[in-house]
């Protein structure tokens, strides 16, 4: 197949087989179509960076198209006046264990689904799956009445109510991401190989053995996808965030965005440093963990 | 393919499979012991009420309230029945209805017309294992990982009237996101920016699972690139068009986070998600009017859920 351009060093992985690679003035043509593409993806990302590094005096007196007035002023200034800390607190209580128990009673549906072989998987799958579908909205009204009729003790919500308490938002958006992680998961424990149970039985490993110590073991690269993948999903949460809380310190950090702007509609500088500090902790697992990231959108190559 | 011998067997049973099944489920449970099936037993119903409790029993609740007069505040008892006013009354009497309808349908259209084939081809491109394919690659997909209402404040920097890039760049004055003539398109060019790199995505990943074999075939034949993927590459992708097909239906029909941060969906930025929104934690709590629009929303969305698991389902037996 290429013979001329193996000297090349290979991309994408040893399982990617370098085709045709002579460099046409077609190809120079692709890669120049794909750079401007590119770049104009990356764009907006790049303005917000670089906005976020100027002060607002600079850029009111010169306009944004100007290069100058380089300063780190507006992250302090946006990490104080916004009080980031105390959200990205807020979405590490809400975030961590919601992903936690997601993945947990996900997993043990979709064992039961992969390990037997009942009529009623099907309709299980169905009810899990379609329920990770459903337009959030739909359910706003009956889920909003519940949760504030729904009372908790005073240690754990001081509104004594699932309405604006972290439970309320961890149970909802636990309910939500199962779905998902129930279809990927029951598809990958199907894929393991039978004769692992029958061992399993013949040394009399109870039910729970079999989840907890057998299969659970092997799912480990699907669970790093997944757990990456809802991680990023249920931080970037906006909409239950935004009609179940009320208290603004409560709020997590993507949906506290909405109630700052209010503080900062004049200075797109510290729009751009909030935006920026907002987006951080979901680069970084997107720098760190891309290949998981990227694995998990498509091993169920359907979320919607 | 490679699996359970015991699904086959249930197969191979016809449609009034109810019966015979639960025979044989009795079968095999009676091989577990008590522990076991109490063990079985809660690792499906802990999850399983969560769901239903707090997804399809609240489904149906909407249903049901949208034939009734409740305001969310009197007793449930003296809720009164009142057929589908509150349908009429939305088609007829809401001003807001129609122009959601209409954003909606843009919406869709934006994104299956334009950034769905442009995702494709992207996609098409990208997997000629180009040099640099990974720094492409990432750099469309990155959008992905950001939540939609980050990129409502991102794009915020371009379109602002006094401090946006557009306007410093090309001197003009125009409030992007707050003209309602032209708001709607500038959320979409942003909704767009992130679904391209989904899609991309998605049929990245369809492609790899493409049998090398059957575009040798092709090129053997002599059959130009175009015409490999029009006549040979793209019929095999089926499964992944309709799952595309479907998120994209959902997606649009979902949108709400990048219309709310702008302006909690009013002012030309009307849809159907952002008014049951407002009509349950706005100012005016309408609970059966709402709940008429949520309605609407749960149909289309059930019917496009149920072609989208019909097709993963067929997918996964084969």
């Amino acid at each position: 197949m290429s013979t001329a351009t193996t000297t090349r060093r290979p991309e994408g992985g040893p399982d990617a087989q370098p085709r045709r690679r002579k460099l046409t003035p077609l190809r120079v043509l692709l890669h120049g179509f794909l750079i401007v593409v590119a770049l104009v993806w990356l764009f907006p990302i790049a303005w917000a960076v670089l906005t976020s590094l100027r002060s607002y005096d600079y850029t009111a007196a010169n306009g944004y198209v100007s290069f100058g007035g380089w300063t780190f002023d507006n992250y302090v200034t946006a990490w104080k006046t916004a009080e980031f800390g105390q959200h990205f607190l807020n979405s590490v209580y809400i975030t961590v264990p919601a992903v936690l128990l997601t993945l947990f009673l996900a997993s043990c549906v979709a064992f039961v689904i992969a390990r037997f072989s009942w009529k009623l998987n099907i309709v299980l799958l169905g009810v899990f799956t379609a329920a990770n579908l459903l337009p959030q909205q739909a359910l706003l009204i009956p889920l909003f009445r519940l949760f504030t009729e729904v009372p908790l003790p005073e240690f754990m919500s001081d509104s004594e109510l699932l309405y604006d308490s972290y439970w309320g938002l961890i149970l909802i958006n636990v309910a939500f991401q199962c779905g998902f992680c129930v279809f990927v998961l029951s598809n990958y424990m199907k894929a393991l190989p039978r004769d692992l149970y029958e061992a399993a039985m013949v040394d009399g490993a109870s039910i729970w053995r079999q989840y907890w110590q057998v299969t659970m073991p092997l799912c480990r690269p699907a669970l790093a996808a997944l757990a990456t993948l809802e991680v990023t999903w249920i931080y970037n949460e906006f909409f239950w965030a935004t009609v179940l809380m009320r208290t603004g310190d409560k709020f997590p950090v993507t949906s506290s965005l909405n109630n700052l702007r209010g503080e900062f509609f004049t200075d797109n500088n510290l729009v751009s440093a909030g935006s920026v500090l907002v987006a951080i902790p979901t680069l970084v697992i997107f720098f760190m963990l891309q290949r998981h990231f990227v694995r998990g959108l498509t091993l169920g190559a359907s979320k919607g | 393919m490679s699996d359970l011998p015991l699904i086959q067997a249930d197969r191979a049973v016809p449609p009034p499979a109810s019966t015979t099944s639960t025979g044989g489920r009795r079968r095999r449970l009676r091989l577990l012991s008590r522990t076991d099936r109490v063990v079985i037993t809660l690792m499906v119903l802990v999850p399983l009420l969560l769901v239903t409790g707090l997804v399809w029993l609240p489904a149906a609740a909407t249903v049901l309230l949208s034939g009734t007069n409740w305001d969310g505040i009197g007793p449930i008892n003296e809720i009164e029945f009142v057929g589908v006013r509150n349908y009429s009354d939305v088609v007829n009497i809401y001003p807001p209805f129609v122009p959601a309808i209409q954003h909606n349908l843009l919406w869709l259209a934006a994104l299956f017309v334009v950034a769905t084939p442009f995702g494709m081809f992207l996609a098409v491109l990208l997997d000629k294992e180009l040099r640099g394919g990974r720094f492409y690659q990432t750099a469309l997909y990155l959008p992905v990982v950001l939540s939609l209402a980050l990129i409502g404040f991102v794009w915020q920097l371009l379109y602002s009237r006094d401090q946006g890039l557009i306007n410093a760049v090309f001197g003009s004055s125009i409030d992007w996101y707050g003209d309602s003539s032209v708001n709607i398109w500038a959320v979409l060019i942003a909704s767009g920016w992130r679904h391209v790199g989904y899609i991309m995505l998605l049929y990245l990943a369809g492609l790899k699972g493409v049998d090398p074999s059957l575009r040798e075939a092709a090129a053997v034949d002599g059959a130009s690139e175009s015409r490999t993927f029009f006549r040979v590459v793209f019929p095999v992708l089926r499964p992944i068009n309709i799952i595309v097909l479907v998120v994209t239906v959902i997606e649009s029909l979902r949108a709400f986070d990048l219309v709310w941060v702008v302006n909690k969906g009013r002012n030309g930025l009307e849809l159907i998600s952002a008014l049951v929104t407002q009509n349950v934690v706005g100012e005016a709590s309408r609970i059966g009017f709402g709940s008429a629009l949520a309605t609407i929303m749960l149909i289309v969305s059930l019917v496009f859920i149920t072609i989208y698991l019909a097709t993963v389902m067929r997918e996964n037996r084969e």
